[in-house]
């Protein structure tokens, strides 16, 4: 008898959770990355808050592009060494299923303290204060979008040679839009303008996404199993 | 129906001589259009009112612009049909699409920087339709860098399928992206009909898309050839297709 | 001639492009038929290989 593929699903989520609070400091480092990213550019472009403010949509997003794919390494490298990935794979469960989970957990444990860190990045880039919900809300459905794009990559890189380059040339057509929108929508935020309209768009991404890319991302990683 | 001629597209021996025997035809073929066009379009075109003689960057930025998207658009085709039916020629095909493409895409960004300068004051703008071309020579890059990183030459081919149909959806953005956002570059002119360019302006334009297709079929199918010699290691047709 | 040439003062711009073009049509030409020659002197070895 088949288990219901949402029990399958909650079952992996708990196993990687479990998994990585064993080793707290590889949670820590693709946001360090991301302070990190967002403190280089008022260092090495300029210190006036204003010009800053300017930037600050672009550095955020692409700081947060580049922790993303840092912490995609780590999404399915590990299982595929030690196996566990194939033996999703032939377990007869739901591989998209399983996959979603293992994405989800991904985009709680890196996404999401990312969006909620943000502010103090943001605020160093002269932000105001006012823009900082608007700014979280669209990074975490930007960062649940680029998390779920990224699983895609991930599988497709599993059978190649030094993938992690690899990986970061794929995922970025795939990441366009989102920091497109993002970017826009985080703008809007600063000027203190309606930012509702790239918000909408984020999140049909990230809608496309949830029905896409775990179908995507299993049949990449069935192929690199081979 | 009759399916055979279907059937004869699946078979490598087959398709390997269809291609030899007819890309010197093809390639011939795109050879004298393209070389009408040419003087249709620089010589016997009259100036554009506004644009005076600027607007002849058109019959070769176009018809680039075409091939990088209908290059990606094949590809992506052939590759879900390589996945599908699990047809070895199929994903040759599509291996022979990429480097084409990515070239045509060159062409297209570096004709229209050359033309955007003098029309916009620019070289280059973030606007929807550049960047989502930009991103699609990504797409082509990260296609063939995936194939090369990958050893299994099957495994390489059904990898690499996966992404060229994931980043399918990127063609429409490109090519509606004019419409949907106020974009700097200007949205399609109407080619024939009423309000359209000047009469002497539209031939030359549209023999230079199917030049540009001819030689687009030319060029592939030579690549086609090399693609199935690589994918038929041992088999026997080869011998005889050597001599 | 130097008219044709100018191109009403845009030929800095339109000729690059033309051969951009016409260099990329070549180029993928030549490369194609490399990528064959190379194709097939690899299949004449390998069968030389298994004979």
């Amino acid at each position: 008898m088949k288990t219901p593929a949402l029990s399958v699903a909650v079952l992996v989520a708990r196993r990687d959770l479990r998994l990585a609070f064993r080793k707290p400091s590889q949670l820590l480092q693709p946001l360090l990355f991301f302070l990190i990213v967002a403190t280089l550019f008022p260092l090495t472009l300029t210190p006036e808050l204003s010009r800053l403010r300017d930037a600050a949509p672009g550095v955020l997003w692409v700081g947060a592009l580049l922790s993303s794919l840092l912490a995609l390494e780590f999404l399915f490298r590990e299982d595929a060494q030690d196996g566990t990935l194939e033996q999703f794979a032939l377990s007869g469960q739901s591989l998209t299923w399983m996959l979603f989970a293992k994405t989800c957990t991904h985009w709680l444990l890196t996404g999401v303290p990312l969006a909620l860190a943000a502010p103090l990045a943001a605020g160093a880039l002269g932000v105001p204060t006012a823009a900082m919900p608007g700014l979280i809300a669209a990074l975490l459905l930007g960062s649940f979008a680029m998390s779920l794009t990224g699983a895609i990559s991930a599988g497709l890189t599993l059978g190649a040679r030094r993938g992690g380059v690899l990986l970061s040339l794929l995922s970025l057509p795939l990441a366009v839009p989102i920091l497109v929108f993002g970017a826009d929508a985080t703008q809007r935020a600063i000027a203190g303008d309606d930012f509702a309209a790239p918000m909408y768009l984020l999140g049909a991404i990230a809608v496309l996404g949830i029905t896409l890319a775990p179908l995507a991302a299993a049949a990449a990683v069935r192929i690199g199993l081979e | 129906m009759n399916w055979v001629w279907f059937h004869r597209f699946g078979s490598p021996p087959w398709v390997y001589g269809f291609a030899r025997r007819w890309a010197p035809w093809i390639g011939a073929a795109a050879a004298i259009a393209m070389g009408i066009a040419l003087y249709g379009g620089l010589v016997l075109a009259p100036p554009d009112y506004q644009q005076k003689d600027a607007f002849r960057i058109v019959y070769v930025h176009a018809p680039s612009a075409m091939l990088s998207l209908a290059i990606y658009s094949t590809m992506a085709v052939a590759a879900a049909v390589g996945l599908i039916w699990r047809m070895k020629v199929a994903h040759a095909a599509a291996a022979a699409c990429a480097p084409i493409g990515a070239w045509f895409t060159v062409a297209t960004l570096g004709t229209g920087m050359l033309w955007g300068k003098p029309m916009w004051g620019t070289y280059w703008a973030w606007d929807p339709r550049l960047t989502s071309e930009l991103v699609l020579l990504f797409l082509y890059l990260g296609y063939m860098g995936l194939r090369a990183a990958i050893e299994d030459p099957v495994k390489a081919d059904k990898a690499s399928a996966l992404l060229a149909i994931v980043g399918i959806v990127n063609v429409p953005i490109i090519k509606y992206s004019v419409n949907w956002w106020n974009s700097l570059h200007q949205p399609a002119t109407r080619l024939i009909g009423e309000a359209d360019m000047g009469k002497g302006m539209v031939w030359p334009l549209l023999l230079m898309f199917l030049a540009f297709t001819l030689y687009f079929a030319a060029v592939f199918l030579v690549r086609l050839r090399a693609e199935l010699l690589r994918r038929e290691r041992t088999a026997s047709w080869i011998r005889e297709a050597l001599t | 001639m130097n008219e044709f040439l100018a191109m009403s003062g845009y030929g800095k711009y339109l000729w690059p492009s033309f051969g951009l073009v016409i260099g990329i049509v070549v180029l993928n030409l030549v490369l194609a038929w490399n990528s064959l020659k190379a194709a097939q002197a690899q299949a004449k070895r390998r069968l030389e290989m298994q004979s």
